[in-house]
């Protein structure tokens, strides 16, 4: 008997991928940094480090702390700008079969509309992922993402600057997270990332003074995988919208509570910095799941736990 | 170029009280390593503490094949890495980071290494040994039972002058504070032992001391610096570094990448 390989390929809102796994903003870089170390091929996609208009420095630093489980970062949104990130970064990413989704971050509305014009039928591109939940900038950023109506009209005013399919990033620091994804979906985005970071602080009890730099910062990894799980879980039943999940993924296992919980597709974030390999482990490890359990298509479990 | 390998413990030897040298068979990294450059250690096996941890490559023997790091005990990662036995796994990332530039034939070296600092500055007085340098280390240590390597830098043919911060041996002060006195104190003999570039590692408040003399007297130099890492490959910008950005601006480099070496004139202390 001919043994078929089970079907990974995922389509999220319009994106093809041909494997549910891929990279978290921020933790990913642009590629190059990772590409020693795993073959980028095999990634479902790459979600690269947030991109605004115009380059930005970020914050000062101490930019990382580690606490239990987990790390606090506030990196501020560091990067070249959209332009220098055009015209240096992407071009990297042709030489790879791998759909490039753009992580965009405005201190407003009309940055958000900007940038997704100005993306738009860039090649290479092959969606957004919108940024309304970064704890660690001044402006923008997390401001949008906590309050419905304003995530709502940052998600119209990107659809309504591009062709691309757009994945909205959702915060975990609200009340209720749904009436955030279900604003979100009626403002037409094709698909909902979740979660970003957690705000949190840590205090340097020797200097008697926060550890970072920037006093909060996002707290990410193992810690907080069980607040991303339950809010997987908790849209996953009230929009109809595919589910990019993602928070302290590091093993196959954690993969598959989210898939379960109702994601489509997996990324991973934190555990690149102790394993570069994580992504390429999870996604055999899923491969091996499948197989143990005689199912055929990755997306027989998406949301199974909410099965009776 | 970098690799992620699962590396065996040769041995571990607590140097002085609190300090460890850990010897690995690693003939990858032996083969193809630069002074300053790190590698990106897991220490623990578990999700907490969470991180690999970054550490300078102290010694290299290239013909058997290994590595040393020269650490100390500051918090959990350290703590568990003293615990690793012969034997043991370690999975290391690297080798990592921009290290120190060679020098020129002919030309008068000083080195400058503050308590543990003098990790990566042992592996550079390797290279410069075999380059047929001589240079002239200043070494110090809060004591002087915690004074690292003294006897195998002069081993390597390098002159060692220590300097303690109680005074028990050598110079009573920091090692930038013996070279400010020697410089004092030479008068018209100054010219001649004015060193054509200098190389530094060690606290943050003698790196800083150190640059402020290197630019008062433009002498070149580069420092190695300390930072907390995250993925100590370039992605994560966790170990941003203050420096200037040659137009009078002030430009974030990243520690794992552009580091952990440093040009001295470009380091901005806060």
């Amino acid at each position: 008997m001919v043994v078929n390989k089970p079907r990974l390929a995922v389509n999220i809102g319009g994106i093809q991928m041909k494997s549910p796994v891929v990279t978290a903003s921020g933790t990913f870089g642009y590629g190059p940094e990772y590409a020693p170390y795993l073959d980028l091929n095999r990634l479902g996609a790459i979600v690269v480090k947030g991109i605004t208009l115009k380059p930005r420095a970020g914050n000062p630093p101490p930019r990382l702390a580690e606490t239990p489980a987990g790390i606090l970062n506030a990196i501020g949104l560091q990067n070249p700008g959209v332009e220098r990130f055009i015209a240096e970064a992407l071009p990297y990413l042709s030489g790879y079969d791998l759909p490039v989704i753009v992580n965009i971050a405005g201190d407003t509305v009309e940055d958000y509309a900007r940038l997704a014009g100005r993306l738009d039928r860039v090649p290479g591109v092959a969606g957004l992922e919108v940024n309304i939940s970064c704890p660690n900038v001044k402006k923008g950023g997390l401001q949008f993402g906590s309050d419905p109506s304003a995530a709502a009209e940052v998600t119209r005013a990107v659809k309504g600057h591009t062709g691309l399919p757009v994945v909205v990033k959702l915060s975990p620091n609200v009340t209720d997270i749904v009436p955030v994804a279900e604003k979100v979906a009626g403002a037409g985005a094709d698909a909902l990332s979740m979660i970003n970071t957690l705000v949190g602080m840590a205090i340097d009890i020797k200097n008697r003074r926060p550890l970072l730099g920037n006093v909060t910062g996002g707290l990410s990894g193992p810690a907080v995988k069980p607040v991303a799980v339950r809010a997987v879980w908790q849209v996953y039943r009230e929009v109809p919208l595919p589910i990019i999940g993602m928070g302290g993924i590091t093993t196959a296992d954690d993969a598959l509570e989210f898939i379960l919980a109702g994601a489509s597709a997996v990324a991973v974030g934190t555990a690149h910095f102790i394993n570069p390999r994580a992504t390429v482990e999870v996604l055999e490890g899923l491969e091996e799941y499948l197989a143990a359990n005689g199912m055929a298509d990755i997306r027989e479990l998406v949301g199974a736990a909410h099965k009776v | 170029m970098s690799q992620i390998l699962e590396v065996k413990v040769l041995k571990q030897n607590a140097i002085v009280p609190g300090c460890y040298r850990l010897d690995l068979a690693a003939p990858a990294i032996a083969g193809t390593a630069a002074p300053g450059q790190f590698l990106h250690v897991r220490c623990g096996d578990t999700l907490d503490p969470l991180l690999r941890r970054p550490f300078s490559i102290h010694a290299v023997d290239r013909e058997r094949g290994t590595v040393a790091l020269l650490y100390r005990v500051v918090g959990r990662g350290t703590a568990l890495l003293a615990q690793k036995q012969k034997d043991d796994p370690v999975s290391l990332l690297g080798p990592l980071g921009s290290g120190f530039t060679m020098p020129g034939s002919g030309e008068k070296i000083l080195v400058l290494a503050g308590g543990i600092g003098v990790a990566p500055l042992y592996f550079l007085l390797q290279e410069l040994s075999r380059l047929n340098h001589r240079a002239a280390v200043f070494l110090g240590a809060p004591t002087g039972k915690q004074l690292l390597c003294a006897r195998a830098i002069k081993a390597l043919g390098h002159g060692v002058v220590t300097a303690t911060d109680d005074g028990s041996e050598g110079f009573a002060g920091t090692v930038t504070a013996l070279w400010e006195h020697l410089l004092h104190s030479r008068g018209d003999a100054e010219r001649a032992t004015i060193p054509d570039r200098v190389y530094g590692c060690g606290p943050r408040g003698m790196l800083k001391n150190l640059c402020a003399l290197l630019k008062e007297r433009g002498i070149p130099g580069e420092v190695s610096l300390e930072e907390r890492m995250g993925c100590g490959v370039g992605a994560c910008l966790s170990c941003a570094c203050r420096t200037l950005d040659g137009e009078g601006g002030i430009r974030y480099r990243r520690a794992c990448v552009e580091g952990p070496v440093f040009p001295a004139g470009e380091v901005v202390w806060s």
